[in-house]
């Protein structure tokens, strides 16, 4: 068994856990390379199946190409899509660069907000219609106890410090200095009414593993990271005001395999080309607390 | 560097008392090696320069803002470095004593560890707490640094005392250390390069060290324990498979092998071993998650332990010895009650008998206690609700592990040891026995259930004498027969002068135990037929429903009290007034069928 032999089968016990623990289950899917693995790793898990809903934040600043990936992707596999968004932000302009906030202030209503509020099911949720081949507002309006997400712990100083069963108190917020215990794959499947858990199948696995995983897979992923031939591609994609792409001529998962092993991108870490990380040291730990995936 | 597709990964526990250099030995390692990202060298240089702070190689890891303000590393943080060898994972255990919950996430996922000792300070608590917890959760292969030897002038003198004493004290707990290594985080010395001032010393680097621990293989060859994980069925999905679903901990499964399940010791041969994308395999060995199809449409769920017939059977008791590591701030007490989690089981539990805390600590023992305080280990008497199948942790250390629950907080771990006796042995052998002879008909208990709309159940009617018990029963019976249920009203006189002529001894109450056996065994098999089954008795025990729970099978059992007083320990679903209308009592017992999915609720 190889390492990412031993990752995979490592994730898919997790996934195991979560839907047999948790009745309100659901996965956030960013569209982004590692919740697209975390998808596959799912249909592996169960047998060709996502038995539970796939949920989006939709902040209508996505690069368009990662909707059209993501409905497309919907139909094929047959989901169970949702996606929830900050309608009030949006019509208020509560937004960057175009409105009056600057890019904390738009992610924090965009994404943390939009996520609390579409998890608690305050917000409307839109579901896709698999027979009319279009999202409606969904009737279902549960809370969801379980959140599955794709972290991974190298991306970024605070996520290397996240259980696989990680609890969520009533405001979403997430108490790093006071985490519970994970004996051996014994997790937090126990909980009070009122909180969630997040759970974080992904983990162990580093930026490329995830590629090499891709690449062996051949899971098809959005267009965005290759380079189209103008020696640009994303190597992170968020929304477009925020998200750089970095100069890479890497047309396929082998070429950026070979770019992550030796090449310039080796020591350089992968969140560079989004905005928001710089703004102050600890920024993205903040948006975590808050809820933020 | 190493191109080729696949690296090899191994995961590695940096634990040891506080302050005595753990983030500095790690931040070194890191530094020496390579491995920071591009300029986070510099940027904690700077950092450090515009708070007027010296740097040091510990803030490397602290990426987080309030644990620079802290100053203590807060959490099992995950730090990945590579040699030419391969890429490691380490797992940064916090030494302070608050933090010993994250040590323990760190120590239990480790394929081996490095244990840190301040050359000047010597062995303390937590130096011998980690240790302990080390053994207690299996990690095998351990170095020890004895980090700070620039303070003790790099003497060898120094380094052998340490040595010596913690070596002793490994011994008391079954551990041994690979490597003991005399260095400096601080400045480097056999980090990863050798030391100029300590010549005296041969043995490895700590990066040495590290590349010569071995990579545990697979238990392959110990005996199939698969635990359950679970039992899909996507019918809704278009797929008509039965998947029994689990990570096999040890062993093979190949297609074709007869499986029993424990507790329940249920049987069935395995029809495929299913994947997605990819042709559905012949095999599937130690630390794949699988997925099962079996030749018999058994019916087993989630937290049973499929194992191969031909070979050795884990244990099977509700009696139990174990060592455990307790953490919850209330101590815990004998006889409350706790929730066992194990593979994939979960069953009530409480302590019988302390019979031994030990202060993990310094391994100072007192006996004849009742209740084992935060951060200590003891050696108690188990009991459990539903009977539990594992392995001594000698046999097999992981179907030995549990971890307890209080409050929805994972609040102690350990290891089982030794089964021992108990009151339903007898019982429970019966039970093994007739599940493994069990002739299984083409007709799954989902079809049954489904052609039927109910789950068959056995409605258990108890309390004191003449409360109305059977009056109650033959009125719930004609209530749902009259609404198209299977229904069955069982008198015990129906069971007492057949099945029992040959223990029942006229105007004697004969053994009451054996009665009731052979009364669960005779509902096992009408509820085996799909039939709702009410059976009164007077004043049933605890003790008296474990054992018949133990016979008709987990979650198929409600046991309603009449009238009075209900014992504290007996669990009723349900309790009934019998002076209030007959009608009445049958529609709260319905509910409470309609609540538990037993009989369906019309829309
Ligand atoms: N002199 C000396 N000091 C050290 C050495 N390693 C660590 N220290 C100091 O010991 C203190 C605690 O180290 P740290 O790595 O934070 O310990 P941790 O709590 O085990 O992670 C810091 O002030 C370090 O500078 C060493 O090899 N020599």
């Amino acid at each position: 068994m190889d390492q990412l032999d031993q990752l995979e089968n490592g994730s898919i016990h997790i996934l195991r856990e979560a839907y047999a623990n948790f009745k309100s289950l659901c996965m956030l899917w960013s569209i982004g390379k590692d919740s697209t693995v975390l998808l596959w790793l799912a249909r592996k898990a169960f047998l060709g199946h996502v038995p539970f809903p796939l949920v989006h934040i939709d902040t209508a600043y996505k690069i368009p190409e990662m909707i059209t990936y993501r409905d497309r992707m919907t139909a094929e596999w047959g989901l169970t899509m949702i996606y929830g968004q900050n309608e009030a932000a949006l019509r208020e302009r509560q937004t960057f660069p175009d409105g009056a906030v600057d890019r904390l202030a738009c992610c924090k209503a965009l994404k943390t907000e939009a996520l609390k509020h579409t998890l608690s099911g305050l917000w409307p949720r839109y579901r896709f219609n698999h027979s009319v081949g279009r999202y409606e507002v969904d009737s279902n309006t549960e809370p969801f106890t379980g959140v599955i997400v794709g972290v991974r712990s190298d991306e970024e100083g605070s996520r290397s410090k996240e259980r696989v069963f990680s609890p969520r108190d009533r405001d979403n917020e997430w108490d790093v200095g006071d985490q519970p215990p994970e004996f051996w794959n014994q997790y937090k499947t126990d909980f009070a009414p009122g909180t969630h858990v997040r759970i974080h199948p992904l983990l162990d696995w580093t930026e490329l593993n995830i590629w090499e995983y891709i690449e062996r897979e051949k899971i098809p992923t959005v267009s965005l990271y290759y380079d189209q031939g103008e020696g640009k591609r994303f190597r992170s994609l968020g929304c477009y005001p925020c998200t750089n792409p970095v100069e890479s001529n890497a047309t396929c998962p082998a070429d950026i395999i070979a770019e992550l092993r030796t090449g310039r991108f080796a020591n350089i870490a992968e969140r560079a080309g989004r905005a928001q990380d710089a703004e102050d040291g600890g920024g993205l730990e903040t948006l975590r607390r808050d809820g933020y995936m | 560097m190493n191109n080729t597709a696949q690296r090899e990964q191994m995961s590695i526990v940096i634990a040891g008392h506080v302050d005595h250099g753990k983030s500095t030995v790690m931040g070194r390692l890191l530094a020496d090696t390579g491995s920071l990202p591009m300029g986070k060298l510099d940027q904690v240089r700077a950092l450090c320069e515009r708070n007027s702070k010296p740097f040091e190689y510990a803030f490397l890891l602290d990426a987080l803002k309030d644990e620079m303000s802290q100053g203590i590393t807060i959490d099992a943080a995950r730090v990945f470095f590579k040699t030419a060898q391969r890429d490691y994972l380490i797992l940064d255990a916090p030494g302070h004593i608050e933090f010993l919950k994250n040590m323990i996430t760190g120590a239990s996922r480790a394929e081996a560890a490095l244990l840190v000792i301040d050359a000047e300070e010597g062995v303390r608590e937590n130096s011998r707490r980690h240790g302990y917890m080390l053994s207690l959760l299996g990690v095998r292969q351990l170095a020890v640094v004895v980090n700070k030897m620039d303070l003790v002038e790099y003497s060898e003198s120094a380094f052998n005392a340490i040595a010596e004493n913690y070596t002793a004290f490994l011994k008391e707990v079954g551990v041994e250390a690979r490597f003991i290594i005399p260095a400096s985080g601080r400045f480097g010395d056999n980090i990863a390069q050798p030391g100029g001032n300590m010549a005296w010393y041969t043995g490895p680097t700590v990066l040495e060290a590290l590349d010569r621990f071995e990579k545990e293989p697979p238990a392959l060859d110990q005996p199939l324990r698969l635990p359950v994980q679970d039992v899909y069925k996507f019918t809704k999905a278009g797929d008509k498979r039965r998947l029994v679903v689990g990570t096999v901990d040890s062993g093979i499964v190949e297609v074709g092998d007869e499986l029993v399940f424990f507790p329940s010791g249920k049987r069935s041969r395995v029809a495929s071993i299913e994947a997605f994308n990819r042709p559905s395999l012949t095999r599937a060995g130690a630390g794949e998650a699988t997925a099962l199809t079996l030749d018999e449409q058994i019916y087993v769920t989630r937290g049973e332990l499929a194992c191969r017939a031909s070979e050795p059977a884990p244990k099977v008791a509700t009696r139990v010895r174990a060592s455990l590591f307790w953490m919850g701030r209330e101590p815990l007490q004998v006889g409350r009650e706790y929730l066992l989690k194990m593979g994939g089981a979960r069953t009530p539990v409480w302590v019988e008998k302390i019979l031994r805390v030990i202060d993990a600590s310094d391994l100072s023992v007192s006996q004849e206690s009742d209740r084992v305080e935060r951060h200590a280990v003891a050696e108690c008497i188990l009991r459990t609700r539903r009977a539990v199948a594992f392995d001594p942790a000698e046999d097999n250390a992981r179907t030995s592990r549990f971890v307890i629950v209080d409050q929805y907080e994972i609040r102690g771990g350990g290891i089982l040891r030794e089964a021992l006796e108990d009151e339903y042995e007898a019982v429970r052998s019966h039970v093994l026995l007739r599940n493994m002879k069990w002739e299984t008909s083409r007709i799954s208990r989902e079809r049954r259930a489904e052609k039927y709309n109910q789950r068959p159940t056995l409605i258990l009617v108890t309390g004191e004498r003449n409360t109305g018990k059977k009056t109650f029963a033959k009125a719930l019976e004609s209530r749902l027969f009259e609404e198209g249920k299977v229904v069955y009203f069982l008198g015990i006189g129906n069971v007492l002068y057949g099945v029992d002529a040959d223990i029942k001894v006229a105007g004697q109450g004969g053994d009451r135990g054996e009665h009731l056996r052979r009364l669960a065994e005779v509902a096992h098999l009408l509820l085996d037929a799909g039939v709702l089954l009410v059976v009164t008795a007077v004043n049933l025990k605890r003790v008296e429903l474990d054992l018949i729970e133990t016979t008709v099978g987990e979650d198929r059992m409600v046991v309603v009290w009449m009238g009075g007083e209900a014992p504290s320990d007996v669990a009723c679903d349900l309790r009934l007034d019998n002076t209030h209308p007959l009608d009445d009592q049958v529609d709260k017992m319905k509910a409470v069928l309609q609540e538990k999915n037993i009989i369906f609720k019309p829309f």
